[in-house]
């Protein structure tokens, strides 16, 4: 139903970095990406600093408003020009959800609370991600079956997923746009010395995994969030790109049917009231046929497509054969190697002269090295 | 927030609301306590067999697990000669329990004693009921306490990797978790030692017995009573050797009187009855406790002829409708001494814990319920709860699920709060129905015991419900 959702931002005020294999399209505009992320309410101010350089970039966040100057104040000190951000189109966060999801993220793990239907669909995804890697996996430990293996839970809100899989054994990432979830995820965590340790998470969107080229994970969730992003292609897209060859996506959400509106929208937010008012939107909503017409193309080929049905009254999920209100989707990353390769030759060389324009002033650049 | 609608699959309070409030603090102690998955509050067979059962658990491969045991550590280095008095009757399910951890390979390497059939009877009628397994399944087996005790601690050792004991240790202070604090504060229950130490648990398992410390912490309500009785237990020497593979048990109506097999010259006896006869018979001399085990089965001076007659109608009745063979009442064997220092006697009393569970708390064995020994099944019970609750563990872990979340605890309580109640009832109104010699109520229990007696399929439910 919703969850915390990878934010899109809908004023273009965000802009992300273009990872590696991206169109060439976008090649023309220049690369630097200083992007400011806001939300209207808290006035806070998420200010990134992404010059095109994939493998380094520095990340500012300011508190308010005021913020801003000392932020131009350090921005003089690069002898950045602190350009007004202009979309790429490469963002995937929507502004829109931001408020919904800042009102609500102390709430998180109130298992009685607003997120009690999402509390108890981890009875069925947790099973369903745990039970498609380890047919992957040839042996296993008893105790920690996914030990070893390295997952990303896109929009993991307060870590509702992530922790399961965390004490399966897995090193889990969880990263999630609004600060306020991560905040709540890490001081829930850190009361756990072994979920400590397998889990880390970081207030980011997935842009920015998918610059640091070095980490690829075995599986990528996105549970709950892809009703929420601004760029549906471009976010899968993302996510494939950080996947290992023949590593795993995991996907659940709402179908964009009739009933799913009634239901969904209609019964479950404004009449019933399990859903907060303006959770989801219908438009936004994604039906199995076009996920898979999106996943086909990028080398991600569905295994598995099963329905999700809540009970309002007993306040559990179970599976079922009707796909048309929630359901859960499982894809493979090919293992053969999807892109050309002489696209990467032209990024590259285009890398190079950014570097050489980014790297104006000597000050920014040992703040770079860093 | 819109007013919600869906309604609590826990009714409509939630956890915090159950019973009398009890005091939660964030806990500001020291975040360098150790945190364990598991801790178990009393290492007598009930918790011991938990530690065990969950240590050998697949799932729990690597988890923490901690017992408390306020007393020593038994050593048993050979077994005695003489037979410990105090026995229980293992239900085949138990038994399937205790092997599944390989604690049965052990007790069978000591001793035990298979019984194939049980015969109750009335005292003040010729009614009686037998159970007998068609097939040649044992019923149950009387095995020694210390026996379970050795074979559970030989079993834990094997996986102390996983299950840390710790002796002499007793828990004086519980902190309990806030369901949902507002400020960040450790989400663990927080236990007390009794030498200052302290630890954290994400799971607290009670099985400190019938007056259990973490039942009270808790603020759990207990309906209990105690029952006018006493419970004599003894070692007995038989007349002479028998196969000895039955179960005995009148209900006298001073209470019920059992004889269970332990070795072809030996019996356990468990004599419930008044407080002031207890005392008595535990500190008359020898022969005259033998005398009066002996009359109690054998005499028929309760018998009056109305009950008698009426009786054999329904016998003649139940003989036209079902022309099967009538069993005819059988004596038990006789006794000629009893083993000098065996005879210890104990209070009887029913207890039941109105919740089972709390958020990250369990409670499971006599903590839960204390029941009547009448029907062989204190001990049982406790060994059910060990296995339902370890199946609901074992899932939850397998769904890298929170131990303590209430989901599958409520699981856990709901499972065995069906079962056990029943129980409980059975056993609490067969008590009263046999402590009395009023005419209409001795006819009810007459007739009553005779029909079910020929009923075979009721039988076998019977036995099936107990052999769980």
């Amino acid at each position: 139903m919703w969850g915390g959702g990878k934010l899109s931002y809908s004023g273009g005020r965000f802009l992300g970095v273009l990872g590696p294999g991206c169109r060439s399209s976008q090649a023309k505009r220049p690369r630097l990406t200083s992007s400011a992320v806001y939300s209207k309410n808290q006035l806070s101010w998420t200010v990134e600093i992404k010059p095109g350089v994939f493998n380094e970039y520095r990340t500012m966040w300011f508190k308010s408003y005021r913020m801003t100057f000392s932020c131009l104040n350090r921005m003089k000190s690069y002898r950045y020009p602190w350009t007004r951000p202009y979309s790429t189109s490469q963002n995937t966060v929507d502004n829109s959800e931001v408020k919904t999801f800042l009102a609500l993220a102390h709430k998180w793990w109130d298992e009685q609370g607003v997120y009690a239907p999402l509390h108890s669909m981890n009875d069925l995804r947790v099973p369903f991600i745990r039970d498609n890697l380890l047919k992957t996996l040839p042996n296993h430990q008893p105790g920690k079956p996914l030990s070893g293996m390295k997952i990303l839970d896109v929009g993991c809100g307060g870590g509702l997923l992530t922790e399961p899989l965390g004490r399966l054994g897995a090193s889990v990432t969880g990263i999630d746009p609004v600060d306020e979830n991560i905040k709540t995820a890490q001081c829930h965590k850190s009361f756990d010395p072994v979920l400590d340790q397998r889990i880390d998470y970081r207030a980011c969107a997935l842009e920015e995994i998918v610059e640091d080229t070095a980490e690829t994970f075995d599986a990528v969730v996105a549970s709950e969030v892809i009703e929420h992003v601004l760029d549906l292609e471009t976010f899968l897209q993302y996510c494939c790109q950080v996947l290992k060859p023949g590593g795993s996506l995991f996907i659940t959400t709402i179908n964009k049917t009739q009933l799913s509106y009634a239901l969904g929208i209609v019964f479950s937010e404004q009449i019933a009231g399990i859903v907060p008012k303006g959770t989801h939107t219908w438009e936004k909503f994604v039906s199995p046929e076009k996920l898979e017409s999106i996943l086909e193309p990028n080398g991600l080929s569905v295994q598995t497509v099963a329905g999700m049905l809540y009970n309002p009254f007993s306040g559990y999920w179970h599976w079922s054969e009707n796909t048309s209100l929630n359901y859960a989707a499982h894809a493979v990353k090919s293992r053969v190697q999807e892109h050309p390769v002489p696209a990467e030759f032209v990024l590259k060389g285009e890398t190079e002269q950014l570097r050489a324009n980014a790297y104006a002033s000597p000050g920014m650049h040992e703040e770079l090295k860093k | 927030m819109a007013a919600r609608f869906a309604v609590s699959r826990w009714g409509a309070a939630p956890a915090v609301h159950r019973g009398p409030p009890v005091s939660c603090r964030g806990w500001s102690g020291a975040s360098a306590d150790a945190v364990y998955d598991v801790v178990v509050s009393g290492g007598g067979l009930v918790g011991a067999a938990m530690a065990c059962a969950l240590g050998h658990d697949i799932h729990f491969h690597d988890k923490k697990i901690l017992l408390l045991e306020a007393g020593p550590k038994k050593e048993l280095e050979k077994l005695s000669e003489t037979y410990s008095n105090r026995v229980s009757s293992i239900s085949p399910g138990s038994a399937t329990l205790l092997s599944s951890f390989g604690a049965w390979d052990h007790i069978c390497n000591m001793r035990y004693r298979a019984f194939r059939r049980m015969q109750v009877w009335d005292a003040c009628s010729e009614a009686l009921i037998m159970f007998d397994k068609d097939n040649l399944d044992d019923m149950g087996y009387i095995v020694e306490n210390d026996v379970i005790m050795h074979a559970l601690t030989k079993q834990l050792e094997a996986v102390s990797d996983r299950v840390t004991v710790l002796y002499r240790s007793r828990a004086v202070g519980y902190t309990w978790p806030c369901p949902f604090p507002v400020t960040p504060s450790s989400p663990w229950v927080h236990i007390t030692l009794g030498d200052g130490s302290s630890l954290q648990t994400k799971l607290l398992i009670g099985a400190d017995g019938h007056n259990s410390g973490v039942r009270q912490a808790a603020g759990i309500q207990n309906v209990s009573w105690n029952y006018d009785q006493s419970a004599v237990v003894a070692t007995l020497h038989l007349s002479e050797a028998t196969e000895n593979n039955v179960a005995w048990q009148r209900f006298l109506p001073s209470g019920p009187i059992a004889l269970l097999p332990l070795s072809d010259t030996l019996s356990s006896l468990v004599w419930s009855t008044s407080h002031e006869h207890a005392a008595e018979l535990v500190s008359m001399d020898e022969e005259k406790f033998v005398d009066a085990i002996n009359s109690a089965f054998w005499n028929d001076a309760n018998h009056t002829d109305f009950i008698d007659s009426a009786g054999t109608v329904l016998q003649y009745a139940i003989g036209l409708l079902k022309p099967t063979k009538v069993s005819a009442r059988q004596l038990p064997p006789s006794v000629a001494r009893v083993d000098a220092k065996s005879r210890v006697l104990f209070p009887l009393g029913l207890g039941h814990a109105a919740e089972y569970v709390r958020p990250r708390v369990a409670l499971i064995g006599d903590a839960a319920h204390r029941v009547h020994p009448l029907a062989g099944q204190g001990v049982n019970m406790g060994f059910g709860d060990i296995s339902s609750l370890v199946h609901h563990l074992s899932t939850a872990a397998f769904n890298g699920r929170d131990l303590g979340s209430m989901s599958h605890l409520t699981g856990y309580e709901t499972d065995r709060q069906r079962h056990n109640t029943a129980l409980l009832a059975a056993t609490d109104l067969l008590k009263r129905l046999y402590s009395t010699t009023a005419t209409p109520l001795v006819l009810l229990r007459t007739w009553g015991l005779q029909a079910t007696n020929a009923v075979s399929p009721l039988k076998e439910q019977i036995m099936a419900f107990a052999s769980k």
